[in-house]
């Protein structure tokens, strides 16, 4: 800055002067641009270039190469040069200026890993964990430093060997004085002052006896960490670790669990416990708390072994040598004794304020008046479908409305059934339908029956004169809707809309019987005729709406009942038709004088066609005995449930029969079927059969006059007759042949169908037995079968006819004594003698 | 090679006790040797099931698992797993080492009586007092059996496999054989309630014992009784009945605390073991050895023969 002459005193002259002309001297020229060149080192020209194009030379006149510009490399052949085919790396398309020092890729003389200190390369580090992070499999570079090899730097190699060992400081042993940095009462302090309780600790500590000639090492400093704050980041704030946030806690757990072994062999001096003071495990938090509010509970801080001592040892004697900068980790532990209330982390340099800031306000709440209630009043809304008609209508009388306001039903009162029925949509099958679909006709008929009758005597009482009239006068048909309604209400709402079919076998009737239901719930009583079929007589008409009401009303009453004991059979049965086995172990009356007699073997021996499992053949590395058959278990033939002939046990020399079959047998090696009739036997048995058939049907004449008897004695008589009259007698199961000789289905009808509509109107307790005592229908199966060896199916009845007939053998008194005694089965379990000691 | 086998010597018979243990787990419902014969395992009626070495006398393990008194167990082929059966209705497989149940296969309606593994240990066989007999699948997941063998008519209080066969023997008074290769149903009627069958060794020949009526020795073909061996008693109870290692002897519990041994062919007596004052409840012969394990209250006893020689040989 120049500021000469007076004159100029106004003038503020910027910048440098030039110098001052000589005379004489011609005027430099400028340089032209074509001639400001630059030489490198090797003196080669360089040409300067544009900021923007790089600032280097890229070679002659801005193109590349040469004079003509790019040349391609000369052909080189492949086929000679194959063997020294070298893997090309970045260094090898860079001139030396990119390796050199100020290149892009210098080559230079650097501290090796041994020597180098930790805090060089935190950022290679980082790099390091971003790779972790980004990396196909997160959290790989994470093993690496688990099994990393432990390295020791040279320095601490060198320190060690001079003595020096972990957590000591560096520098001459010197003799421990009790140094006390006790803040003189005239002194005065200025700036922070010292955290209470800090070098209290640490005074009580030192008075203990210390030699005179003993020198320790000097404490290890730690190095205050001075890094500048460049960022506007909140003091203390760790941003959150990619690793943590990507990875997720878990993987950082696994992680963290060992920390300190890991750092340990690897720290530097000092570090190993200022890691572990500022908790190396990232514990960032994206938001402050504030001084007074409870911290969260830390869900980013992790579990690390190194929070927890290891070692049952005192607290490290702090002696104060360090002020407020000393490490954070004597302050923190003294501080979270004494200040109880903040539990959170203390930042490092910072101590609690003494005197706590004021309180948040709070507000009471509002005065609430006297009579206030703290309950919402819902206004109550009955479901049409509700079950508690007698609510309903309590509620109805309360609010002034009619019973008929169930016809104008708005459509949330409905469900989801009855929107679907006024949509039109089929119904669905529900999981939990009515016991009564699965009940035949004829049980439904009776529970009717039963339900009738009942019914009849609580209308009797309920309404006289109504039901004293006349049940199926279309008159009272007439007033009946009304009254039913009334009677149910709210019950027979959804009756029509489940899958409840009374009349499932005749669909017709069923549809009506729904739209009647419909009609009913909706309240049209007088439309109730139309459902009806016009081809009926009025007598019908009437009948038919007393059964809809009846049905009506027995599907809500009971229906919830039972079917909640019920479910769904998995295979839809036939009613008519009971699966028995087609074989079967025939009487033991034989047998048991052949035990007696001690002749085991044929006489002893049941032997029939068994069908395994293809799975259990397969778990047992057998072949398959019937591959194509998918027959599991013993072949069954289908037959009237309630047929005598299921019950009958036919008894007849079977054992002749195996005898043969056997004898069969063992001359086609065991490999033929059993049972395979021949010619000459058919004609045989086919004339006998015939007779057993005759026989048989005179017999169940004569016992259906006198139906009255029980069971048990038809079937034994019944045995006992076959027995005698058919000593012969052998099984058949040539289906075919069978067929001609079956008398014709009138005959069984005329002798037996008879006798059960006689029954039908009988009491309930005789109806239980109806099944069993006559024969509904038989058709050909039964015929067929009544000549076959037949045995009871159910193993008790079994035994007790056993027990009855036979009394004399030596093992039934002992079932039977078992079964009265303990009710258990088969022969008990030997006694303990251990019984008051340690069975129970 | 060149050597023809050495003529074996005439059979013995456990005479000798060599040990007896004290269960610990109430009344030991079975004790079944491993495959090997060195281990056995105890079901007791405190539900527990357990792993012993009968020759030390030393408890390896404990299973628990089941709701109450283990009526019956067995082991696989390889060791690595058991089956037991349970008055709780279950029938439970188990991994030996971790003493888990692996599986638990619900579906018999009554008791469990007796369960067996086949050869390879993929299926096992449960007959119980519902009168069925089950093969559950130990292979795949699934809860229900592969097959019901629902042909008894009364409980069944003994089931025993061979690689194609299943025997089971009913209270209703037969054994049936199921005959997988042939696809055949045997039924056997041996006239009293059936406590328990056997194959024999060379599986030819059943064994039937049964209540109230000497053991019967069956052809496995025909039925016809082979041989017949009373002394013993047997009213009420479900007794075991063995076969000795090479079949030489027919053995079996008796409700007077005692085991007797029979020559199979010529059909004596030939020992009459006393084991205690209550009836035997469960027996179980050395599957190579001449030793036998039999249990009465909560003691277990291991029998061998007189010599010491078969006892350094384990």
């Amino acid at each position: 800055m120049v500021a000469s002459s007076d004159e100029e005193e106004d003038l503020v002259s910027y910048g440098r002067a030039l110098p001052a002309l000589h005379e004489g001297e011609r005027l430099k020229k400028p340089v032209p641009l074509q001639e400001q060149t630059v030489k490198d080192a090797k003196g080669r020209y360089q040409r300067f270039h544009g900021a923007f194009t790089g600032g280097f030379s890229a070679g002659y006149f801005n193109t590349v190469g040469t004079k003509e510009g790019w040349t391609p490399s000369s052909f080189i052949s492949s086929r000679q040069k194959r063997a020294d085919k070298t893997v090309l790396g970045p260094e090898d398309f860079m001139d030396e200026e990119d390796l050199s020092e100020f290149g892009i890729a210098p080559k230079d003389i650097t501290t090796t890993e041994d020597f180098a200190s930790k805090s060089k390369d935190k950022i290679k580090e980082k790099a390091r964990q971003l790779a972790g992070v980004v990396a196909a499999i997160p959290g790989t570079t994470a093993f690496d430093d688990l099994i990393g090899p432990s390295k020791i730097t040279i320095g601490v190699e060198l320190l060690r060997k001079m003595g020096w060992k972990e957590g000591q400081g560096i520098g001459p042993r010197i003799k421990r004085k009790p140094r006390r940095q006790k803040p003189d009462p005239q002194v005065k302090v200025y700036g922070c002052a010292l955290p209470p309780g800090l070098s209290e600790g640490s005074e009580d500590e030192e008075d203990e006896y210390q030699p005179e000639n003993v020198t320790f090492a000097p404490k290890d400093v730690m190095p205050v960490d001075l890094t500048p704050k460049e960022n506007v980041h909140g003091l203390g704030y760790k941003g959150l670790d990619p690793t943590q946030a990507l990875c997720g806690v878990s993987g950082r757990e696994h992680l963290n669990l060992f920390p300190g072994s890991s750092e340990e062999t690897g720290d530097l001096l000092g570090d190993l416990r200022h890691a572990r003071g500022r908790k190396l495990g990232i514990t960032g938090q994206a938001f402050g708390v504030g001084a007074l509010e409870e911290e969260d509970d830390d869900i980013y801080a992790t579990e690390t072994l190194s929070k927890y001592d290891t070692v049952l040892k005192d607290e490290e004697p702090g002696d104060g040598l360090y002020g407020w900068t000393a490490p954070k980790q004597y302050k923190s532990k003294k501080r979270f004794e004494s200040e109880v209330k903040y539990i959170g982390k203390i930042l490092d340099g910072f101590s609690l304020a003494s005197k706590a800031s004021t309180p948040n306000k709070t507000y009471p709440p509002p005065d609430l008046p006297r009579n206030y209630r703290p309950v919402h009043y819902f206004r109550p809304v009955i479901a049409a479908g509700s079950e508690n008609c007698h609510l309903r209508k309590v509620l109805e009388e309360s609010t002034g409305k009619l019973g008929n306001d169930t016809t104008q039903q708005s459509r949330h009162t409905l469900n989801a059934s009855q929107r679907g029925e006024r949509l039109g949509e089929t119904v669905l099958k529900g999981p939990a339908p009515s016991v009564l679909e699965y009940l035949s006709e004829k049980d439904r008929e009776r529970l009717k029956e039963v339900r009738k009758a009942s019914e009849q005597q609580m209308k009797v009482k309920m309404l006289p004169q109504q039901s004293q009239s006349s049940r199926f006068q279309p008159a009272s048909a007439n007033d009946a809707p009304h009254k039913w309604q009334m009677f149910w209400g709210g019950q027979l709402a959804d009756a029509g809309s489940s899958d409840f079919k009374p009349f499932a076998k005749n669909p017709e009737k069923q549809k009506r019987y729904e739209s009647f239901v419909q009609s009913l719930k909706q309240g049209q009583k007088d439309t109730l005729e139309q459902y009806l079929d016009p081809s009926m007589t009025e007598w019908e008409r009437g009948r038919e709406q007393e059964e809809f009401f009846r049905a009506a009303m027995f599907y809500k009453s009971s229906s919830s009942v039972l079917s909640s004991r019920f479910t769904r059979a998995k295979y839809e049965d036939d009613v008519d038709k009971v699966e028995v086995p087609r074989d079967q172990e025939n009487d033991i009356d034989d047998k048991e004088s052949a035990v007696k007699m001690k002749m085991f073997g044929k006489l002893t021996r049941d032997k029939f066609e068994w069908h395994p499992d293809k799975l259990l053949c397969k778990r047992f590395n057998v072949r398959d005995p019937y591959p194509e058959s998918s027959i599991v278990g013993l072949p069954k033939v289908k037959r009237d449930k309630y047929s005598v002939f299921n019950f009958l046990t036919l008894t007849e020399p079977t054992t002749s029969v195996t005898q043969a079959t056997n004898e069969r047998i063992q001359q086609s090696t065991n490999l033929d079927k059993p049972r395979k009739p021949s010619r000459w036997d058919v004609s045989d048995k086919e004339k006998e059969k015939k007779d057993s058939i005759s026989e048989f049907i005179s017999l169940a004449r004569s016992k259906a006059d006198a139906q009255q008897q029980p069971l048990a004695p038809t079937t034994e008589e019944c045995r006992t007759e076959a027995n005698e009259t058919l000593p012969s007698e052998t099984p058949n199961e040539d289906k075919d042949q069978e067929e001609e000789s079956r008398p014709s289905m009138d005959l069984f009808k005329a002798i037996f169908v008879s006798s059960s509509d006689e029954k039908s109107s009988s009491s309930e307790e005789e109806s239980d037995e109806e099944p069993q005592q006559t024969v509904p229908v038989i058709n050909s199966e039964t015929t067929k079968h009544a000549d076959l060896p037949d045995k009871s199916s159910s193993n008790v009845q079994g035994n007790n006819e056993a027990t009855t007939t036979k009394p004399g053998l030596p093992l039934l008194p002992v079932l039977k004594k078992e079964l009265d005694v303990a009710e258990e089965f088969g022969p008990r379990l030997p006694p303990t003698f251990c019984s008051g000691r340690s069975c129970r | 090679m060149a050597f023809p086998e050495p003529r074996p010597g005439p059979a013995e018979l456990p005479r000798r006790l060599v040990r007896s243990i004290e269960c610990g787990q109430g009344a030991v419902r079975a004790a079944r040797f491993n495959a090997d014969g060195n281990y056995c395992v105890t079901g007791g009626s405190d539900k527990t099931l357990r792993l012993w070495n009968p020759r030390t006398g030393s408890l390896l393990r404990s299973y628990l698992g089941h709701g109450y008194e283990v009526l019956d167990a067995a082991g696989s082929f390889d060791n690595s797993q058991l089956c037991s059966g349970s008055a709780d209705k279950t029938v439970a497989l188990w991994d030996v080492a971790t003493g888990q149940v692996v599986r638990k296969f619900r579906g018999h309606a009554g008791k469990v009586n007796s369960v067996q593994f086949n050869e390879e240990a993929t299926v096992i066989v449960s007959g119980s007092i519902d009168c069925s007999v089950r093969c559950w699948d130990c292979r795949s997941r699934r809860p229900e059996p592969v097959q019901v063998l629902d042909e008894a008519k009364d409980g069944v209080s003994s089931v025993k496999l061979s690689d194609h066969e299943i025997l089971a023997g009913s209270v209703d008074g037969r054994v049936r054989r199921y005959d997988l290769r042939a696809g055949e149903l045997h039924s056997d009627y041996v006239g009293s309630p059936v406590t328990c069958v056997c194959f024999t060794k060379d599986g030819q020949c059943v064994l039937v014992a049964s209540l109230e009526a000497p053991l019967r020795l069956l052809d496995k073909d025909t039925g016809e009784m082979l041989g017949e061996y009373s002394g013993h008693r047997s009213s009420s109870c479900r007794l075991d009945c063995v076969l000795s290692e090479r079949d030489a002897h027919v053995g079996c519990a008796s409700e007077d605390g005692a085991v007797y041994f029979w020559d199979l062919v010529e059909g004596s007596l030939a020992l009459r073991l006393p084991v205690g004052r209550g009836a035997v409840q469960a027996l179980a012969f050395h599957p190579t050895r001449p030793a036998l394990l039999a249990a009465t209250g909560a003691t277990l006893h291991l029998w061998d023969t007189g010599d010491e020689e078969g006892d350094a040989a384990p």
